[in-house]
């Protein structure tokens, strides 16, 4: 988040203004008011599948964990391995209560061994870095939030805008890595990530240059198709590629294997809060599963909306939707562990209306990759098992903007290209030839992992 | 915004087009502009008798759901098939194709207690303020 310049209880972006002059619908988003569209959330969702969209997200939060002593910290708050995290890179990563309920799920970025910054949805920043300063230890803890600005700019064309304007070598720059340079002149730090299923990057910015940042990019981006997104577009988006969103898929009464995130929960690993409930709950199986469904009747499942087996209620939705790139109703619901693959018949209740619904594959949309992406390491799953859900049985599911083999890997050689990239570059001397060509988007249609 | 001025109006955004005792039901080009993308439409049974107020029918947008009450009350004679496939009707031609359902009028009086156009200008300007 940024600039919390508050008009009564609403807290407001350093790119408030713009969003108001280019037409957006505002509203309340979290204490916040955001964008939730512009030119239609259809027409956004479609910007970002086939071209680029621009995201005012600034009021995520950042907090940052330093001193010698930040890495031992941040391991004991976050459910994955923070050992293999090498300077530059970035994880997806859940901070966990004792009982293994989610406090908040984020994406933690390594700076350096004594600095390491976690990125946190806007409605916890509040209870995060309260948490994060109550489990501190002896790291020193610092709220970024207010003075960082985020814009996400993604989509297949993303890389192609953003490659002119930036000394950063992008094809060295791979999903989950990021490094600080510098963006139409002004000092950022990008990260290859996102919330969109589509290739494309987070540019955190000083709040100040946030606006000058956000223009550049649009003028930028232009002729490519480049549009601004809203908080509307943002949800389809990433309902569509099944990642999920606090508040709805997680919350603290959650545990993250029932949500199929057992992947980013390095249970055999280090110790950390919640491990021990969550072994338990691995040893004795998640009582209900996150599950991918599709609608077969007339109608879109919302959130709360009760899953039912012949009559009886079996689980709920958590995340319901038209998905603009299939055309139809999508939905993420938790459901009773063993109906979760069991093909019995399902319904959603719309209405008082028994809507039948099956279990599909998630994600929903996965965007095309050229063949060179490589098939994705297999699953190592924690959990297992034939009640294994769908999302789970699926690599894919739910890395944030993931290839999901990537925090999986094996930490670079400190001569890794992301290394030399994170070092802080004084600004005007870039750290690398710019020898991309102004716009290749990856090839579509080569099939995907 | 347009507000054709041959129409009433009713504060829930619904307008209606009286001919022949049958009142045809649509919602209007502001509410189709707050709703966004409309991708589902649930309209009643034939035959159905309404009351004024009762919920006639629901629309969803990608992000949320809207009741549609019966601005007036009666039997419904026709809902528009079209939007079962086509919800996005409501968006491009709301006073028109976009129409959702026609009603035979079980009292004819309560169309003058619905907002004329000039009237319904005045509570939108009102409620966005």
């Amino acid at each position: 988040m940024s600039e919390s310049s508050t008009t009564g209880t609403l807290a407001r972006t350093p790119l408030y203004d713009e969003h108001r002059a280019l037409g957006a619908r505002i509203v309340e988003f979290g204490g916040w008011e955001m964008p939730v569209s512009y030119r239609g959330i259809m027409e956004e969702h479609k910007a970002v599948r086939t071209a680029a969209g621009l995201f005012d997200v600034s009021h995520m939060g950042e907090i940052e964990v330093l001193g010698p002593h930040a890495a031992a910290t941040c391991q004991r708050l976050t459910t994955n391995d923070v050992r293999k995290l090498a300077n530059g890179h970035v994880q997806y990563t859940l901070l966990c209560r004792e009982d293994g309920g989610v406090v908040d799920d984020v994406t933690l970025y390594r700076v350096n061994d004594q600095r390491y910054v976690f990125c946190v949805n806007a409605g916890n920043i509040a209870k995060d870095l309260a948490w994060i300063q109550e489990h501190a230890g002896e790291a020193t803890i610092v709220d970024r939030s207010q003075a960082t600005a985020l814009i996400a700019l993604q989509g297949p064309a993303a890389r192609g805008i953003l490659a002119p304007l930036t000394p950063l070598p992008l094809d060295r720059l791979k999903s989950f890595r990021f490094a600080r340079s510098e963006v139409a002149g002004l000092p950022a730090l990008v990260s290859r990530t996102g919330y969109t299923g589509e290739d494309g990057f987070e540019l955190f910015v000083d709040a100040p240059r946030a606006v000058a940042l956000w223009t550049a990019l649009l003028a930028a981006g232009r002729d490519a198709g480049l549009e601004p997104i809203g908080l509307g577009a943002r949800d389809t988006l990433r309902l569509e590629a099944a990642l999920p969103l606090y508040g709805h898929e997680l919350d603290e009464s959650t545990s993250p294997l029932a949500a199929g995130l057992g992947r980013w929960v390095k249970l055999d690993g280090e110790d950390f809060i919640g491990r021990g409930a969550l072994l338990h709950e691995q040893e004795r199986g998640a009582p209900r599963k996150l599950v991918g469904l599709a609608l077969r009747g007339p109608g879109i499942a919302r959130q709360g909306y009760p899953i039912t087996c012949e009559g009886a209620q079996v689980g709920v939705v958590t995340s319901g939707t038209h998905s603009p790139t299939l055309g139809s109703a999508v939905a993420l619901a938790y459901v009773a562990a063993a109906l979760a693959a069991s093909g019995a018949a399902l319904a959603v209740e719309i209405r008082g209306r028994a809507v039948p619904v099956e279990v599909i594959p998630t994600p929903f949309y996965r965007r095309p990759r050229p063949a060179a992406a490589a098939a994705p390491a297999a699953p190592e799953s924690t959990e297992g098992g034939p009640e294994q859900s769908a999302a789970e049985a699926n690599p894919a599911v739910a890395a944030p903007a993931a290839e999901p083999e990537l925090d999986d890997e094996v930490p670079a050689p400190p001569s890794d290209a992301s290394v030399e990239l994170v070092e802080e570059v004084p600004a005007g001397e870039p750290p690398a030839p710019a020898h991309l060509e102004p716009s290749t988007a990856p090839a579509p249609e080569e099939g995907e992992s | 915004m347009q507000v054709p001025e041959t129409l009433r109006y009713s504060e829930e955004h619904e307008w209606v087009l009286v001919a022949d005792g049958v009142a045809t039901i649509g919602i209007t080009d502001h509410a189709q502009e707050e709703l966004g993308d409309i991708v589902f439409v649930e309209l009643p049974a034939i035959g159905a008798v309404l009351t004024k107020s009762a919920t006639l029918g629901v629309v969803e947008s990608v992000k949320a759901v809207s009741d549609v009450y019966a601005p007036v009350g009666g039997a419904v004679a026709a809902v528009n098939e079209r939007l079962a496939g086509n919800p996005e009707i409501i968006n491009e031609d709301p006073y028109g194709e976009g129409w959702m359902v026609k009603v035979t009028l079980a009292d004819a009086t309560e169309i003058e207690r619905l907002m004329t156009a000039a009237q319904y200008r005045d509570f939108v300007a009102q409620e966005k303020a």
